[in-house]
């Protein structure tokens, strides 16, 4: 499959002396790996070349309070209020559909390509972030770029490309009730470790992934980049053209039927090879938390902390104050985070709506929910998922980035538990000396209500 | 600029899967320009609570002034796709990073701004690692890194990327050149699409 969409793009093919030029069928933009790539743009007197491949939204520095988004109240840093403000110059002096602060379609750039039908299979798809791999989710070959090359695909609709290497991730059997797509993408980073994917485009395959909905397979191509690869795909079948049909900029009537056509085609050949593959049953797995300060650091959530005596994974346990042989479900949570481009989706909020209805937050705990983008949190008020987070006592917030990175002020407070459904565990990624443990929703709404790291399967699903 | 030699004390830093949110938090990333990272590289590893720098952190001890090599932990970069951590790295004082291994898009964010990445094999790194502030020289024409005894090791530099760094070429340069095969392509698709 991704040689498929490889060559289906190649400009210029690629030689001894100068890489592919590959040509990039949609860029994604926002507003924090933008403004030099502008800059640069201007300085040599280019012009936008594709702005029908290219959109804007504001998504990581963006305030989530919604009398700051909608409210008139200014936003707190002052710089975000600048980077913000710069985007709209970009956007309007180039000529790019941007979603500004108020846009009824905005959200982070990884759920609204998905939820407005522009993300496809076969596609071609960058942006200046490295969670771009969401979208290969369709069968599409979505990676993150630097803000260098942002101005490249700016300006020529174009990348240098060297040919990656391909990994077969096969998943058999199916997930165990109460075990959730991010459990198996903790459990495979753990597998192939943080930099096991490095060089190597992923295809996740087999009977668990072809099971799943493109919310789940979303939540995996999302945390590729954790294992070190630039791309994870799934080929497209008909979950994903399902899906598809409904969104607003997928192609329609007779151009609807030729592309399902060209998609059918994508998927793998039969007795293809991959340059490496790994096997996993997914029917063994349990919940999945973190322990560490990064994604490779993770155990089931029925085991405890392991040892391993170098100074690395020391100076990761001291700076989350555990021990190793100490139970995963004795570490106290303080903070709980829904949201982020992998599990902030409509399923994700259902989901942990699901397990903390009727329930309060233990004492002491503060929750924070952060739709993926105005869309979902719509839909999610609309079935009265915001009125189980307010009951439990959790804040319920417009949507954005907000503590998966803490760029816009909704930080977790030094030496503090976060539980979160984002995909990074990086000392200070939610705040300076923030100690975050990431987990699926599921797990993330039953230990917002012990006020500890709980087995979800122990609350209703 | 064109990057053609590199002479200079090392610096080390043994941490394996330093990520670029280390090396620039996300809290600065606020900014609009290139300039001025270099103040907050390593910010939460360089400097305490309340912004003092800490002696013991490698970085502010007197020997790293003015050293332009990191040697770095395996896997360096990982993470977050920011530009921003190359940029820190240069502004304050970097011009290459010696490492066993570097994540993707770190790799590529560093050649595109002059920022040598160079993968060198174990036994040499550990050495690196375990002699931190000897004087080394990186040659880019001929790929190779000299250590203080002489001896020279080779080093993997994607062909396009060297020509690139010698001659101080743009890769933007290259790909406006390709205009007329960019519009022979987007012709090409247009037709095939619908």
């Amino acid at each position: 499959m991704f040689e498929k969409v490889w060559e289906n793009h190649v400009v210029v093919p690629e030689t001894a002396d100068t890489p592919a030029v590959l040509f990039i069928d949609l860029h994604l933009t926002h507003e924090v790996t933008t403004p030099q790539a502008y800059t640069e743009l201007r300085s040599r007197g280019l012009k936008l070349r594709r702005p029908d491949l290219t959109l804007a939204t504001m998504d990581h520095s963006t305030p989530t309070r919604t009398e700051q988004v909608f409210g008139g109240v200014p936003i707190a840093v002052d710089s975000a209020a600048k980077q913000v403000r710069q985007l709209e110059i970009n956007a309007q002096e180039f000529g790019v559909e941007l979603f500004n602060l108020q846009d009824s379609r905005r959200g982070i750039v990884h759920i609204i390509g998905p939820e407005l039908g522009i993300t496809q299979p076969g596609k071609t798809i960058v942006c200046g972030d490295s969670h771009t791999s969401t979208h290969g989710a369709f069968g599409a070959l979505a990676f993150g770029i630097g803000t260098t090359e942002v101005g490249h695909v700016l300006a020529t609709q174009c990348l240098l490309q060297r040919r990656p290497k391909t990994f077969a991730i096969n998943v058999a059997g199916r997930l165990p009730q109460g075990v959730t797509a991010k459990d198996l993408i903790l459990a495979i980073i753990g597998k192939i470790g943080v930099s096991g994917g490095t060089g190597h485009v992923l295809e996740y395959r087999g009977p668990a992934i072809e099971a799943m909905s493109m919310d789940e397979r979303m939540t995996i191509c999302n945390m590729s980049i954790e294992a070190g690869a630039r791309a994870g795909m799934i080929a497209p079948d008909a979950t994903t053209f399902e899906y598809l049909a409904a969104t607003p900029r997928a192609p329609k009537g007779a151009d609807w039927d030729a592309a399902v056509a060209r998609w059918s085609k994508l998927p793998t050949d039969p007795g293809a090879t991959f340059d490496r593959s790994i096997e996993i049953n997914a029917a063994e797995l349990v919940p999945m938390v973190t322990y560490g300060t990064h994604p490779g650091m993770v155990a089931p959530i029925t085991g405890s902390v392991p040892s391993q005596g170098d100074a690395v994974f020391e100076k990761a346990l001291k700076y989350m104050g555990l021990k190793a042989g100490e139970p995963i479900v004795n570490v106290p949570v303080n903070n709980v985070f829904v949201g982020s481009c992998t599990n902030g989706r409509l399923s994700d909020l259902r989901n942990a709506a699901r397990v903390l209805r009727g329930h309060k937050l233990a004492d002491g705990v503060k929750m924070l929910v952060v739709p993926g983008s105005q869309a979902v949190k719509r839909a999610a008020e609309a079935e009265g998922l915001h009125q189980v987070f307010l009951d439990a006592g959790a804040e319920w917030r417009e949507s954005g980035c907000s503590m998966c990175l803490g760029m816009n002020g909704d930080l977790v407070p030094t030496g503090h538990y976060s539980i979160s459904t984002s995909n990074r565990n990086f000392e200070g990624r939610q705040g300076q000396g923030a100690r975050t443990l990431l987990a699926s929703p599921e797990t993330a709404a039953a230990s917002a209500i012990r006020g500890r790291v709980t087995d979800p399967r122990e609350f209703n699903q | 600029m064109a990057v053609k030699n590199i002479r200079s004390r090392t610096v080390a830093l043994p941490a394996t899967n330093v990520d670029t949110d280390q090396i620039i938090p996300a809290r600065f990333l606020t900014a609009t320009s290139k300039a001025g990272f270099g103040k907050h590289l390593f910010a939460d590893w360089r400097y305490d609570a309340d912004g003092n720098p800490k002696p013991d952190f490698v970085l502010n001890r007197p020997e790293a002034k003015g050293a332009a090599i990191l040697i770095a932990g395996r896997n360096i970069g990982c993470g977050s796709s920011r530009e921003h951590a190359p940029w820190a790295l240069q502004d304050f004082g970097f011009q290459a990073v010696i490492s066993t291994e570097f994540a993707d898009i770190f790799r590529t964010n560093s050649l595109k701004n002059g920022l040598l990445p160079v993968v060198i094999d174990e036994s040499t790194h550990a050495w690196l690692l375990a002699n931190p502030g000897v004087e080394v020289s990186i040659d880019v024409e001929s790929t190779t890194l000299t250590l203080p005894d002489g001896s020279q090791v080779k080093f993997p530099l994607e062909g396009f990327a060297r020509f690139c760094l010698l001659n101080g070429v743009d890769e933007l340069g290259f790909l406006l050149s390709q205009h007329t095969a960019i519009s022979a392509y987007e012709r090409a698709a247009s037709e095939r699409n619908h």
